[in-house]
């Protein structure tokens, strides 16, 4: 196959890929947006075995080439497939990682097949996709074990933290210039290594709510060292495919950081100067109101106007299902239901539509935050289920803590407020909530399924 | 190398790329956020064709070795990445219905 027909093919690859995120922005053409984007990307990977380098030749390695694709098939399809909708904000992060990882291996490989021919504008293009890879794949891994919990949640700042961070950086940028000037594979691989360390002093200080906006940021990332690689290999189609993603993501993040009500330079060195939070040991001893799933059917059962608010808890417990079942149970005893939706509630923005479609939860129940929040004052009661974060007053009274200026969910205008709560632990971002001990709060502890379930039953009895 | 484009065909084509990415997310509702960024986290895996053509052309151990990881990663992010944002899309589908449910 010639270089004009490969070429070509790529376009229309390239093009798949633009009508693929076309059709991700719109409700209707997002599936289908989704397929040709896989369409795009298949015929993009098939071609190019077809192809004969006129330089190089054809592909050598062939089988090697070919298993190493099946392994990743099969270890990625599974995990795809298999992944609880829960866990899948850091399935996307690990997704990312792994993407940026490659940009950067392919970038460290061709370096060294350049050798001296390469010039000085492939170097910086290798450059700079060694250290954006790396920051992406370490960055992504740290966001994963975060939202995986397998380390703390929490913003992690340690003393002097802010000048490591900084000493890291320089040094990384020096390595950069080093490996411009002196061309060599050990500056190279000292630059990948320094980048993997900063990409994690990045996502350490990073938590809570801001989590999603990292994944968003790192995935725009990874888009542009695609787009870097493409440059150093020729090849139009990684360019395309690479600045589209990068530029879209971009924009994603900016959406995201504006749903949050915070500015993306915040977010990102916010948590920088951040101070550890201080332990609220004492307050956690305040009394509490707690109910049975029948007071909580009781009240409910009197009431003309309620608001679920959903959140992680609702998606950890599974209770998706138990939930539109009681919706449906007080919107057949005449009570208007609605589902405040926050935004960044869960761990990714729109993670709860997602799951409450999964539910078959009804389009036009789910009303956002804009619009659910002047009607707070005519809800008798708010129900809030597994959330935290997205309904802490502390977001617009306490300046300072972790969530600050963060839009919210004003349930505390609710008549009256019921917390589904597993414990009386903190959410993501580890802040107290005042809103718990709040006289007109019950609280419901346990799972959220299980005392849903409990919850329509009783309401059913009654 | 293959035959190539100059500097300038390749930088407009990216800034051109850059506009087109900015123009086609512009507007998009807080709902589909996430399955947005999963689909635009998938197409980079076409990182995997960078992959492919490295390691076709690796003579050394090392660079084999390295870029055969890199196939195997790519392939992970871009396989994975489409399957993971059509199994969230799946859920979008068929809202109508309980909504004609829901009016009886």
């Amino acid at each position: 196959m010639n270089y004009n027909l490969y070429s070509l093919i790529g376009l229309v690859a390239a093009v798949c890929f633009i009508l693929a995120l076309k059709g991700l922005s719109s409700p209707k053409g997002a599936r289908r947006g989704n397929i040709i984007g896989a369409i795009g990307a298949t015929i993009a990977t098939v071609v190019v075995f077809f192809y004969d380098d006129p330089a190089e030749g054809g592909l050598k390695n062939l089988p090697l080439i070919l298993i190493a694709i099946v392994v990743g098939v099969i270890v990625g399809v599974p995990a795809a497939r298999k992944v609880q909708m829960t866990a899948m904000p850091q399935l996307v992060a690990l997704f990312n990682g792994v993407g940026g990882g490659a940009a950067a291996l392919v970038a460290i490989v061709e370096y060294l097949h350049l050798g001296d021919t390469a010039n000085t504008a492939e170097v910086i293009a290798t450059v700079f996709t060694v250290i954006v890879g790396c920051v992406s794949f370490s960055g992504s891994i740290i966001t994963f074990l975060k939202l995986q919990e397998l380390m703390t949640t929490r913003p992690v700042v340690f003393p002097g933290g802010r000048f490591v961070i900084a000493g890291t950086l320089a040094a990384t940028l020096a390595a950069a210039v080093w490996v411009v000037i002196e061309l060599g594979t050990n500056p190279l691989m000292i630059l990948a290594a320094l980048s993997l360390l900063f990409g994690i002093l990045f996502v350490l200080p990073v938590g809570g709510a801001d989590v999603p906006i990292v994944i968003s940021l790192l995935n725009a990332f990874t888009g542009l060292t695609v787009a870097a690689s493409g440059y150093v290999l020729d090849s139009t189609l990684l360019i395309i495919a690479g600045t589209l993603v990068g530029a879209s993501g971009t924009i994603l993040t900016r959406l995201m950081a504006e749903a949050m009500g915070r500015s993306l330079f915040g977010t990102l060195f916010g948590a920088f100067t951040a101070k550890p939070q201080e332990a609220t040991g004492a307050a956690e001893e305040r009394p509490v109101r707690s109910g049975s799933p029948d007071d909580v059917a009781i009240l409910l059962n009197y009431a003309r106007r309620v608001v679920i608010v959903p959140g992680f808890g609702l998606a950890v417990a599974q209770a998706q299902h138990t939930v539109r079942e009681l919706a449906d149970l007080m919107l057949a005893k005449g009570i208007d239901v609605a589902y405040g939706i926050h935004p960044v509630a869960g761990r990714m923005p729109g993670h709860m539509n997602v799951l409450l479609a999964e539910a078959n939860v009804p389009y036009d129940q789910l009303a956002e935050m804009d619009e659910v929040n002047p009607t707070f004052g005519q809800t008798d009661v708010a129900i809030v289920i597994g959330a935290n974060d997205v309904v802490n007053p502390a977001a617009q009274t306490t300046p300072g803590c972790p969530i600050y200026g963060m839009p919210i969910l004003e349930v505390s205008n609710a008549a009256n407020i019921i917390f589904l709560k597993r414990s009386m632990r903190p959410g993501f971002a580890g802040i107290e909530n005042e809103l718990l001990y709040d006289p007109k709060t019950m609280l419901l502890f346990g799972d959220a399924k299980a005392s849903l379930t409990k919850v329509v039953s009783a309401l059913k009895n009654l | 190398m293959t035959p190539g484009m100059s500097v300038i065909a390749l930088l407009s084509i990216f800034v051109l790329a850059v506009f087109v990415g900015f123009e086609v997310v512009s507007k998009v509702s807080t709902t589909l956020h996430t399955p947005l960024m999963s689909g635009a986290n998938a197409i980079h895996g076409v990182i995997l064709v960078g992959a492919i053509i490295v390691a076709g052309r690796s003579d050394s151990a090392f660079s084999l070795t390295l870029s055969l990881i890199a196939i195997v990663l790519a392939t992970i992010n871009m396989v994975g990445g489409f399957v993971v944002t059509d199994r969230m899309l799946e859920m979008f589908k068929g809202k109508k219905k309980p909504t004609a449910k829901e009016a009886k």
